[in-house]
């Protein structure tokens, strides 16, 4: 049986019927990390742990106590805190450490134990490769080396996620989670042909997570389907009171519209009449590759094939979410990551004079360029005598650019357009010049400054083989919707079900 | 040159709560080095704060005890500096948007009662402490410091006045008044010497009549009343020093050394941190509506204000009285329920007891108010015969001298009566009997007597004194004044 080719919405009933153990699966999943290392994937692999977990997730499934998701391995961002892996965010400041806690997220999909006897009961199969603390869009930032795209190695597999789609892609991993703080989910799984959403802000614990800008960082699934990831969102995402910032109401099934019609009592064959769909104007301009743009043409038709309306709307302020999210994101990113000071854990200088020398050194030693360079932007934008020019005036934009969005759900349910201008780069190709790649997330970064849910739905192949991702952009809170909307589509569509010829 | 003193006072006075301000870490104080710090207080990767509703609560009652105004919806902002003992980087403090605002506290210099203007008062959680001593070995084999953060993240309310106290006793009285009032509301324990209550203060000087404010310098880290005292008193003194002799104040912030009695520069304006202050994108804004600060209302005693113009008006106390017995709530309970027991026309002679004998026997055995070994139902029968003219306020004394003796070992405490039969010291006040102790004194002071004839009114005191004498104290005073007088006239 290929796993490594079966959605987890079937792993499930395979489970349930006991098909397959548990163990079986996570020892088939562990043999392919170990086979597929080419890609660097995966930042940690402990074994023996997870088939300790996969013993118990059987013993659960076999006493009745499994709960849907149980005995399905998962592998996690490194950006999650884990006890028994270690929680580096790929970076050398954090080289061997381990958390003494889980992140929510990770207790949440784990197996159930008395503090949180709600756990999903799924099996850790290690934790996932990224850019550097989530900052970047090629995963060519992390201190541990690129990951590789599945669909051809010269290739990046897109970021910050990129460890979490690849290992998706290359059938290391049946599922993972992912954090988008500026697109870091959904472009990676565009780039590497998978599924992924950005849920609203708050729907996701933050705590255990590692920050990047807190008020942009959201947790969610990366998968083959849409099915699949409304499964594991269900199961990710939860009120908990350790994070100021997370909804009360985010209990919900994620999967209940996957098979319903958009309207009640339409016909099978227009499962979404009724659904408008805005094209943003913005998000089809100038800068746009000709295939990316011709694909996800093809997916509106597709939608509208299903019944759905298309209608033009704009976003006009498309073009500043690029500096506004390139203020506001280093700013919290300066302060969130002070932390990191080599006082008491990461990463210290060997030899230092004093305890300023002590800061700058294994700060300078500790993180990598991009990192720095955004400590150096957001630290300027908060200084005195900066703040009002740029940090203030930044969050009035980002104020209006959720306005604008607000507009436009007037006008339709759900708005499409590209994940990303240009399918996955070259290794390299856009690393010398960081503004060029910060232009990489321009159809990204506004739904995080709007706080809005949005997913990567793969949607065809560049000339060269390399997929393609249309975007999905929803109202506050309407995951489910989208989730039902892409599930329509591929439903009619198989795009998603397609593997690189280099992955058996 | 006539120099004029201003003065503003910051205070942090720690709030009163089980558990941090922003995790479920114990407040307790003097548990072992990081005993207390729990994974948010240490700032590991991930960790998220969680706002404390009873500091807020706490920041409430004392903006309601100052008449300030509550912020309907205040912003924690993060103040960013590298310091080993603070594990974030970052304080998360108040800075635009304080949860109070405004107020004023009055205070008593000498017996003139001033007021003083509150700027505001925020709510921000504590560093942790470096210890300086041999012994700490870093990673590398290093000597280091070491770093306990058992204080870390402990709630704090930051209240900060107008530069408008012109003395250090001045900013005594504000100090005392505040530690007064914060520890009466129950919001903060004022103990000094843990560092529940400290206080910086920021003083310079002017030429008298200049309207512009001199250049200030702000003294640390002020755990005592005397340290605070002591501290301006040398600053002032520094700072018109330096003017007169040609230079000029330096902007900057300076530390007291009590050994030496100085204050010291700790850092100048120039290398201040720029704090890059922000909002907590962590936390939501500290929302407050009517409802929560009504039922905050509801719990809160009544005012040492309150109490003392209720006190001055009704019972005809003075301000100075009504200071004393509002010093705390104990004392002020103790005065309520003696008031309870006896006649409203004795509140001067309870008052009296209460900041006189009682106050003093505490203080010799050093107990607190609280823990008092006596009780308003042992004192009422004492103010009751004097009232009556059973006995003298002398013999008042001696007496709660014996039921204070009684109660502190702990022995069963007599009543006023029994003492007064047993001991016999009922007040003498038949006028046959002081006559005729009169007589007796009057015989054997001829000297006096003719002194007091020749005009010297010194020698009718000293007769005054023979007969009290003589009569054990118990002679009541005011008749034998009287009789005294009929005799020798």
């Amino acid at each position: 049986m290929s796993w490594h080719k079966t959605p987890i919405a079937l792993m499930a009933k395979a489970l349930a019927a006991k098909e397959v153990s548990s163990q079986e699966l996570t020892q088939y999943f562990l043999e392919r990390i170990k086979a597929g290392q080419r890609w660097n994937a995966y930042l940690d692999v402990n074994a023996h742990l997870s088939l300790e977990q996969a013993a118990i997730a059987d013993s659960l499934i076999s006493s009745g106590k499994s709960s849907r998701l149980t005995g399905i391995p998962v592998a996690h961002k490194d950006v999650f805190v884990t006890r028994g892996w270690k929680s580096t965010a790929a970076s050398k400041m954090l080289a061997n450490y381990v958390s003494p806690f889980d992140a929510t997220v990770v207790a949440n999909l784990g197996l159930p134990t008395e503090q949180n006897p709600h756990g999903a009961g799924m099996v850790c199969l290690g934790k996932t490769n990224m850019d550097e603390f989530a900052m970047g869009s090629s995963n060519e930032n992390s201190a541990y080396g690129p990951v590789l795209n599945p669909w051809n190695a010269e290739h990046v597999s897109g970021g910050s996620s990129g460890g979490s789609a690849a290992a998706v892609a290359a059938g290391l991993a049946p599922i993972a989670t992912g954090t988008d703080t500026g697109g870091s989910i959904r472009q990676p799984a565009a780039f590497c042909g998978i599924t992924g959403i950005k849920p609203s802000y708050g729907r996701v614990s933050r705590y255990g997570m590692i920050a990047y800008a807190s008020s942009l960082d959201q947790a969610g699934p990366m998968g083959k389907t849409a099915e699949d990831c409304a499964l594991l969102l269900t199961a990710m995402s939860s009120h908990d009171l350790r994070d100021s910032t997370s909804l009360a109401d985010s209990g919900e099934d994620y999967a209940r519209y996957l098979n319903q019609s958009w309207q009640a009592g339409s016909s099978s064959a227009k499962p979404l009449e009724g659904l408008r769909v805005g094209l943003p104007k913005e998000f089809f301009a100038e800068g746009l590759a000709q295939d990316v743009a011709n694909a996800v043409q093809a997916a509106a038709k597709a939608l509208q094939d299903l019944g759905a309306t298309l209608v033009d709307v704009s976003l006009p302020k498309t073009k500043l979410s690029i500096p506004v999210y390139y203020v506001l994101a280093p700013a919290e990113a300066s302060s969130n990551l002070s932390r990191f000071d080599g006082v008491r854990y990461g990463h210290r200088a060997s030899e230092y004079r004093d305890l300023s020398d002590m800061y700058k050194k294994s700060r300078t030693e500790g993180f990598g360029a991009e990192v720095r360079r955004r400590i150096l932007i957001g630290t300027y934008v908060l200084s005195h005598g900066y703040y009002d020019a740029y940090y203030l005036q930044a969050q009035k934009i980002r104020r209006i650019i959720a306005a604008d969005f607000q507009a436009a759900f007037k006008q339709c349910d759900v708005i499409l357009g590209p994940v990303a201008p240009d399918v996955a780069w070259r290794l390299g190709e856009k690393s010398k010049d960081p503004v060029q790649m910060y232009l990489e997330d321009i159809y990204t970064l506004s739904t995080n400054l709007a706080g809005l849910p949005a997913m990567s739905v793969p949607c065809g192949f560049s000339a060269q083989n390399l997929p393609i991702g249309m975007q999905l952009i929803g109202n506050y809170f309407s995951e489910a919707k989208l989730l039902q909307v892409a599930h329509q589509y591929q439903q009619a569509s198989d795009w998603h079900l397609r593997q690189a010829s280099e992955v058996a | 040159m006539q120099w004029e003193v201003v003065i503003g006072l910051e205070t942090h006075a720690q709030l009163q709560t089980q558990s941090k301000i922003f995790s479920g870490a114990s407040t307790r104080f003097g548990a072992g080095p990081n005993t207390q710090a729990c994974p948010v207080d240490l700032a590991l990767p991930g960790v998220l704060p969680v706002l404390n509703r009873q500091a807020v609560e706490h920041a409430i009652c004392f903006g309601l005890a100052v008449g300030a105004k509550i912020s309907p919806a205040s912003i924690f902002a993060r103040k960013n500096y590298f310091y080993p003992d603070l594990p974030k980087g970052y304080q998360i403090s108040q800075f635009e948007i304080p949860v109070v605002v405004g107020g004023q506290l009055e205070i008593l210099v000498g017996d003139e009662v001033k007021v003083v203007e509150l700027t505001r008062a925020h709510m921000e959680e504590d560093a942790g402490k470096s210890v300086h001593e041999e012994g700490f070995i870093g990673p590398h084999g290093e000597a280091s410091s070491g770093i306990d953060l058992n204080r870390a993240g402990t709630p704090l309310l930051e209240i900060v006045t107008e530069p408008v106290m012109r003395s250090a006793a001045e900013a005594v009285a504000y100090a005392k008044a505040l530690h007064g009032l914060v520890v009466w509301l129950g919001v903060c324990d004022g103990n000094m010497q843990e560092g529940s209550f400290r206080c910086d203060a920021n003083v310079s000087v002017r030429p008298k009549g200049q309207r512009e404010f001199g250049t200030r310098c702000e003294i640390k880290n002020l755990n005592s009343f005397r340290f605070l005292e002591e501290a301006i008193q040398y600053e002032v003194r520094r700072q018109i020093e330096l003017i007169e002799d040609g230079g000029t104040v330096v902007q900057e912030t300076r530390l007291y050394d009590p050994d030496r009695q100085e204050t010291r520069s700790m850092r100048s304006k120039e290398d201040a941190n720029d704090y890059r202050y922000f909002p907590d994108p962590d936390l939501l804004p500290v929302v407050i509506d009517d409802g929560w600060i009504s039922a905050v209302r509801q719990t809160m005693p009544a005012l040492p204000a309150q109490l003392r113009a209720q006190w001055q008006s009704e019972f005809g106390l003075s301000a100075y009285d009504a200071q004393l017995l509002t010093q705390d709530r104990d004392t002020a309970k103790l005065f309520e329920s003696l008031l309870a027991l006896v006649d409203k026309s004795l509140a001067k002679a309870a008052a009296n007891l209460i900041t006189g004998e009682f106050a003093s026997a505490l203080n010799r055995a050093g107990i607190s108010m609280a823990n008092a070994p006596l009780q308003a139902l042992h004192l009422a029968p004492l103010l009751k015969r004097i009232a009556d003219g059973t006995i003298s306020n002398k013999i008042a004394k001696d007496i709660f001298g014996i039921l204070w003796e009684e109660a502190l070992a702990g022995k069963a405490v007599s009543t006023v009566d029994q003492i007064i039969d047993a001991k016999g010291l009922k007040q003498i006040s038949d006028s046959g009997a002081l006559e005729a102790m009169i007589d007796q004194v009057l015989a054997a002071n001829e000297k006096s007597v003719e002194e007091f004839r020749s005009g010297k009114e010194k020698a009718f005191n000293a007769l005054v004194g023979q007969i009290m004498k003589a009569s054990q104290g118990k002679a009541n005073p005011g008749q034998v004044n009287e009789l005294l007088r009929k005799k020798l006239g």
